[in-house]
């Protein structure tokens, strides 16, 4: 199943993709004049290891081609899934394996973005769109670590003293505008404004060098994970100390 | 549990992340690193009035493994489940960024070490902890593109599961015991969402041929096998560096084609008797009685060795 809503908002200039095994998707699009890799997940699908083989395969043979193109992922999938034979398989070698693919992507020159559509949740968020240069959600996108229930679930806590937490901060709670606070959406876009084409293709023009991750100074400065920035620079500079007394010693 | 041959040695299962770091460093070389005294902790669990840590279960530094200096993160599995949050996980990126960015200097270390034992990502914390599991993956790739192995040892209470399951296997180099175990989702929380016939959390001959050191050696998603005592982990890490892949193209299409056949060769078994009776192992249903020796010597004949990871 195509999203030919979002694919026409992000790609009006035309696209040329096909339908994969297990709801994967794949092809070409023009934005702003420049050829992009599009690659996709639709239908809430969790993320299994057939799933996350074959999106790794993809962007091996794309890095491996030389092209240089961008990436342009658009994921609406779920949790990783739950079964016992997937844990048996190493499903973690898997959510790993393609989250190390789309990240060596970034490293050897791909620009890579990600357009969350629907739901991503817990494993299956950090090994795709967290994996990308830069998170884009739009409507209908729906990221999260864990539902509230399950939280409530784990913490022992009823879901009313919850819910009423998660007002008092975007460290736990689901959503678009909590995970944006803690860094990890970089845009919000909507997709009937009209504008998604153009805010894409100003993207891709965009040359990131994929330099240092900057997601938790993009917390801080926003005000949802306010000290994580802050203690690993203390890290590094406390490093770099530890290695001069080591020498006077 | 623990064999009997080990009975009397530091147990790696037993001990706490201090005590592993200790045994698994040379004698005195460990330096600290935002340790207790810098009293860096959680700004989130007052609100769930749960008590804080002085180091958040996280403990990073420098030190010596034979002469050889190395930098270790050690998770606190007894302390909120030894979880990614916003501090412990801000810890251990800023460790692997100033290993990457000190490669090739004076400054450099040889080897970064991770005494992972983990839950995964915090949950009263959940965004934040998420958010560090994918800059931690981030930086590990940095500090392998530096030239620099990461090894995982895996021997703990807590195992690796969630987001840890994810950070282990994008590690360089993954050394396991026969108590660890690696996963993703675990059993109990499998058993909530799709109910006791899929896994039965409370059995633990199950949940160990599953998730646990033997299986997942065997399988190759661990590199090198330990009995369960501090000071054969400590032997195999100051090895590990040794066999360590680069990350490049070239290492992960060999993981491409190493994961595709396994789950071309096993994706239809049901537990790992059936595997093993694929890879004609001797005696499959009885890997979880074999001595660590028995083991460790059918390891050597029949495992999976590669350097696609």
């Amino acid at each position: 199943m195509m999203p030919d809503n979002l694919l026409s908002a992000l790609f009006p200039e035309g696209h040329m993709l096909s339908l994969g095994a297990e709801n994967t998707f794949s092809g070409r699009a023009k934005s702003g004049g420049r050829e992009v890799e599009v690659l996709g997940i639709s239908g809430g699908t969790p993320l299994g290891p057939e799933t996350a083989i074959i999106l790794a395969g993809r962007v091996l043979g794309i890095v491996k081609s030389g092209s240089k193109a961008p990436i342009v992922f658009l994921i609406d999938t779920a949790s990783q899934r739950m079964t016992r034979r997937d844990e048996m398989l190493g499903l973690n070698e898997y959510l790993a394996h393609l989250a190390k693919s789309i990240m060596l992507a970034g490293f050897e020159g791909h620009r890579t973005i990600s357009v969350l559509y629907g739901t991503a949740a817990a494993g299956a968020l950090i090994a795709t769109a967290l994996a990308t240069q830069t998170m884009i959600a739009v409507d209908g996108a729906h990221p999260s670590v864990m539902d509230l229930p399950s939280i409530a679930r784990v913490t022992k806590l009823s879901l009313d003293i919850l819910t009423e937490k998660a007002k008092k901060t975007p460290v736990f709670a689901p959503g678009v505008e909590p995970l944006a606070a803690t860094g990890a959406v970089t845009e919000i876009w909507s997709l009937s404004d009209g504008h998604c084409n153009e805010r894409l293709s100003a993207l891709l023009a965009d040359e990131v060098t994929d330099g240092a991750d900057i997601r938790d100074l993009l917390g801080a400065s926003r005000g949802g994970r306010k000290v994580a920035a802050e203690v690993a620079k203390r890290v590094q500079e406390a490093f770099l100390q530890t290695i001069v007394s080591e020498k006077a010693r | 549990m623990i064999p009997e041959n080990i009975m009397n040695e530091p147990s790696w299962y037993e001990s706490s992340a201090r005590a592993r770091i200790n045994g698994l460093l040379d004698a005195g070389s460990f330096s600290e690193i935002l340790g207790p005294q810098d009293k860096i902790m959680s700004p989130h669990l007052a609100l769930f009035d749960l008590p804080p840590a002085f180091d958040d279960g996280m403990i990073i530094g420098r030190g010596l493994i034979d002469g050889r200096p190395v930098a270790v993160a050690a998770q606190e599995g007894q302390f909120m489940g030894g979880t990614f949050a916003e501090v412990s996980g801000a810890k251990l990126v800023g460790l692997l960024r100033s290993v990457a960015s000190a490669a090739g200097t004076s400054q450099a270390v040889s080897t970064v070490v991770l005494l992972l034992d983990t839950g995964g990502v915090r949950l009263q914390e959940a965004n934040a902890g998420e958010m560090a599991v994918s800059e931690t993956i981030r930086a590990v790739l940095d500090v392998r593109r530096a030239g620099v192995p990461v090894v995982a040892l895996i021997g703990g209470r807590a195992g690796a599961f969630g987001g840890g399951g994810l950070v282990t296997a994008c590690c360089s180099h993954i050394v396991i015991s026969e108590q660890g175990r690696i996963s993703v989702s675990g059993p109990e929380v499998i058993e909530t969402n799709k109910g006791v016939e899929e896994f039965d959390s409370h059995d633990r001959a199950l949940v160990w041929r599953i998730t646990g050191g033997r299986s997942r050696v065997l399988l190759g998603g661990a590199d090198s096998y330990v009995k369960g005592d501090i000071s054969s982990f400590r032997q195999t890490a100051a090895q590990a560096r040794n066999s360590a892949p680069s990350l490049s193209l070239e290492t992960l299409e060999r993981e491409q084609e190493r994961l595709e056949q396994r789950l071309s060769s096993y994706g239809d078994c049901r537990d790992t008797p059936e595997i093993w009776t694929l890879a004609g192992l001797p005696t499959p249903d009885k890997i979880a009685d074999l001595t660590e020796d028995e083991f460790i010597s059918l390891l050597a004949k029949g495992g999976r060795r590669h350097d696609a990871r």
